[in-house]
């Protein structure tokens, strides 16, 4: 199996260059993380990426798999065109090889005030919660933070200190959703203005690219709905 | 790298908490909000750690499902143990329970609810009503995703809480100084390889567990461990090393877990004869006894021929009979596992699966206040001064010989916040930093820079580690026998004599994870010694330690713990069978 993979080193290399690997014997059902370890390990231990729980939870390996945003662990090389061309994920700056800085994502990330406000008093066991009222929480609650869909969204590339970006309107939503946060009204107020989350034009690549299946342009659409229901 | 010591960057903390994981997490919130400075190290960033990867959830003796308190959830725990837990430990983590849930609820967890609008909680594997009656249902579930919800959460809070983060920085080794006080760390930032010296008066080690051991297990590439490998270069021993837990079911052959909730919704094992295999292992608890007993009869049908596939390696677990929406509804994590790995939806066929390398119930010894305690003289448990540690890196021990599925997110909430409350305690009575020998930072700075200089080794980090993990597999797994542990020693012992020979191409500051992975190497060998010798002279089953030569539990020779450190080779110590407040419960023989 061929691979084109993106490499850039700032300490030795003056612009990002592509190096050709080829694996043999690479098994059915073989995951791409698999295929990048075995690399790494037999041919080459200077190809940096990230890397952790290898099936698809902890989100440390969102990359751009042959133009795809995706994590390469959940990614099955069966299905891919080769040379399987790798990048990292884009809009964001390159430390090394397929590795972002991932500073202004998370930085938009604690933005929205990603945690649960309760200003009365707690009870002493658990504060109730229907399960209707919990199941408005899957599709949101689930996001692993990989920035496969803010790196993919054009309106995040040109104002990623702007625009909160869908992953962390995701979150938004995730906690504008929960019936156990007191918070809203300033959670909706603080979401106003051009930029933080007009800048969406529904393009969708959010959706596309999510590896959970979540839908953050949906999310997006109910802090929107909310927000009018508000103004009237 | 400069190896000026003087030019070495230096930080200073009241508490330096190494891991960001549940147990690090919840012990920095509290400190966090008695409003001391606390710096949490991890070489990922917080909400890479391995907890998230928890599914099936955590045990509390809420009673909001089956009649139930904390008292019965310390029996299971006592008997899953095999007696080998502490029992003043496990007593204090079963009472502390249900108000670790509720914190966590509170964080914004969201657990899954039942339609009064309480915590869901399902039955799991050797959990009991009334000290060994009927099933109980005491784990406390979101979905299959429980520990993502709880790291995300207790990350979020700690956003709150302006914890201060280094995220992606190594750390490379304690700093000790010749009374023994450990004064913090030297970490480095895997950014651009910067040195840092973070001094501390007290250091939580909060690491996670050393699944990567094993060439088959659940567990993330990054739980290689770390601090236990730290620990025994600062003169540590380990304790219970021997005990590694193998989950029953793994995916065949590839490791992903599919957790115990699967069966403690309705799933059950089937052998290649279709039988429900373990009516004959344990006939009251069947698919739902402990996870020890499950793995061996799992083992033991393979074995005899009555395994499924074309290789008859494997069981299926079947679940198919549950219907779309409950798995859907509260399995919908491993049905997606499945279908990406398998191609296989669990909603319309049974799953392949295997013991999985999974837990280390071992770890680094520490009392129930966290505080890191060893032998001296001739007290078997003396507090290392600054020194704590919580969670799957520690061994405090609750979970003895066998944890209990559901007792690990516990372990790490209930022990992490203890651990915390210590250090607040502690800070009270020691205001001051103390003085760091140069020579001590210099040692550490030298290892660090060693591979800068080009290394012409003959070994490669991965060739080493991957032969040490087929020499786990093979030698310390699920069943053993002294000829197969006196292989595994000398063998594990002849590839940690390689580890000096190791070279690494990378010679980058920018980055340089083949650096880092030749650092977990070095801890993984450590911990690998550890266990492979603590399993090689415990001649007795007990929890997870089976051996084929040594049938039964000894409990007049070996109902103590193991501790293994460099300096020492093997040493003992009792098993603390006095609760806090109730009766103790004595040894039984275990049956579900």
């Amino acid at each position: 199996m061929k691979f084109k993979i993106y490499r850039y080193n700032p300490e030795k290399d003056v612009r990002p260059y592509e190096q050709e690997y080829q694996l043999d014997d690479v098994q059915p059902g073989t995951m791409l993380l698999a295929a990048l370890l075995r690399i790494k390990d037999e041919q080459d231990d200077t190809l940096s990426f990230r890397r952790s729980c290898g099936e698809g939870v902890c989100g440390s390996d969102g990359m751009n798999i042959n133009g795809v945003n995706g994590l390469a662990c959940i990614t099955a090389t069966d299905d891919l065109k080769q040379p399987v061309v790798v990048k990292p994920l884009p809009g964001l700056p390159v430390i090394r090889d397929l590795i972002i800085d991932m500073d202004q994502f998370y930085k938009q990330y604690r933005a929205v005030k990603p945690y649960l406000v309760v200003n009365d008093p707690m009870p002493e066991v658990e504060l109730p919660q229907t399960p209707e009222q919990r199941e408005q929480l899957d599709g949101l609650y689930e996001c692993v933070l990989c920035a496969c869909c803010s790196t993919a969204c054009p309106s995040f590339w040109w104002n990623p200190d702007k625009f909160l970006g869908p992953a962390a309107l995701l979150q938004a939503s995730r906690f504008i959703e929960d019936s156990r946060d007191q918070d809203f009204e300033k959670r909706l107020e603080d979401l106003e203005g051009p930029f933080k989350l007009f800048r969406c034009h529904t393009i969708m690549n959010c959706v596309h690219v999510c590896p959970k299946g979540l839908n953050p342009t949906k999310a997006i659409g109910r802090i929107k709905a909310k927000m009018v229901t508000r103004s009237l | 790298m400069n190896t000026d010591i003087n030019a070495v960057e230096r930080r200073q903390f009241d508490t330096l908490i190494i891991g960001a994981g549940g147990g690090g997490l919840r012990a920095s919130l509290q400190l966090a909000e008695a409003e001391l400075n606390v710096a949490v190290v991890s070489k990922v960033f917080p909400t890479r750690s391995h907890t998230v990867a928890a599914q099936g959830g955590m045990n509390a003796a809420l009673a909001n499902v089956s009649p139930d308190n904390w008292h019965w959830h310390m029996f299971d725990t006592v008997k899953g143990s095999d007696y080998l837990g502490d029992q003043d430990a496990i007593e204090y983590m079963c009472r502390a329970a249900p108000k670790a849930v509720y914190e966590l609820e509170h964080f914004g967890v969201p657990f899954s609810r039942l339609d009064n609008g309480k915590i869901y909680q399902r039955a799991f594997g050797g959990q009991s009503q009334n000290f060994g009656g009927d099933q109980a249902a005491r784990t406390c579930a979101a979905a299959d995703r429980t520990g993502h919800a709880i790291l995300h959460s207790l990350y979020q809070q700690n956003i709150r809480a302006r914890t201060h983060f280094f995220d992606e920085y190594f750390a490379v080794d304690l700093l000790k100084d010749d009374e023994g006080h450990v004064l913090g760390a030297l970490v480095f930032n895997i950014h651009d390889g910067k040195i840092v010296v973070i001094e501390a008066k007290t250091t939580l080690l909060a690491t996670g567990g050393a699944g990567q051991l094993f060439k088959t297990t659940t567990n993330a590439l990054i739980n290689t461990g770390d601090g236990m490998g730290m620990a025994m270069r600062a003169g540590i021993p380990l304790q219970d090393m021997e005990f590694f837990q193998f989950h029953p079911t793994g995916i065949a052959g590839r490791g992903m877990l599919i957790t115990e909730g699967a069966r403690g919704e309705g799933g059950y094992l089937v052998n290649g004869d279709g039988e429900r295999l373990m009516e004959r292992y344990a006939p009251k608890a069947k698919d739902l006894a402990s996870r020890d007993v499950v793995s061996r009869a799992i083992a033991v049908e393979v074995r005899e021929g009555r395994g499924c596939g074309p290789n008859k390696d494997h069981v299926m677990l079947k679940l198919d009979h549950l219907g779309e929406d409950v798995i859907q509804k509260r399995l919908p994590g491993i049905r997606q596992t499945c279908i990406t790995f398998l191609g296989i939806d669990p909603a319309e066929a049974p799953i392949p699966v295997f013991p999985t390398a999974h837990y280390t119930m071992g770890g680094i010894p520490t009392n129930r206040y966290g505080q890191v305690v060893v032998p001296v003289k001739d007290t078997p448990e003396e507090p290392v001064a600054g020194l704590y540690a919580a969670g799957e890196c520690a061994c405090v021990s609750v979970h003895g010989g066998n944890r209990l599925g559901g007792n690990s997110l516990l372990d790490i909430l209930v022990f992490g916040r203890a651990a915390a409350n210590h250090i607040i305690k502690y800070l009270k009575e020691n205001k001051y930093h103390r003085i760091i020998d140069d020579a001590v930072i210099k040692k550490v700075v030298e290892k660090v820079n060693r591979f800068d200089r080009v290394t012409t080794g003959s070994e490669t980090v991965a060739g080493l580690r991957n032969e040490l993990k087929q020499v786990m597999e093979e030698h310390c797994s699920v069943f053993r026998n002294k000829e197969i542990l006196q292989q595994g020693v000398a063998k594990v012992e002849s590839i940690a004599a390689r580890m000096k020979d190791v070279s690494i191409d990378d010679q980058s500051h920018t980055f340089n994870t083949a650096r880092v992975e030749a650092f977990e190497l070095e801890n993984l060998m450590a911990v690998a010694l550890a266990t492979i010798h603590s399993a090689n002279a415990r001649e007795e089953s007990r929890g997870a330690h089976s051996r084929t030569d040594f049938t039964e539990r000894d409990d007049k020779s070996w109902m103590r713990h193991s501790l293994y450190s460099f300096e020492n080779g093997l040493d003992y110590k009792p098993v603390r069978t006095k609760p806090m407040s109730v009766e103790s419960f004595p040894p039984k023989p275990r049956v579900y």
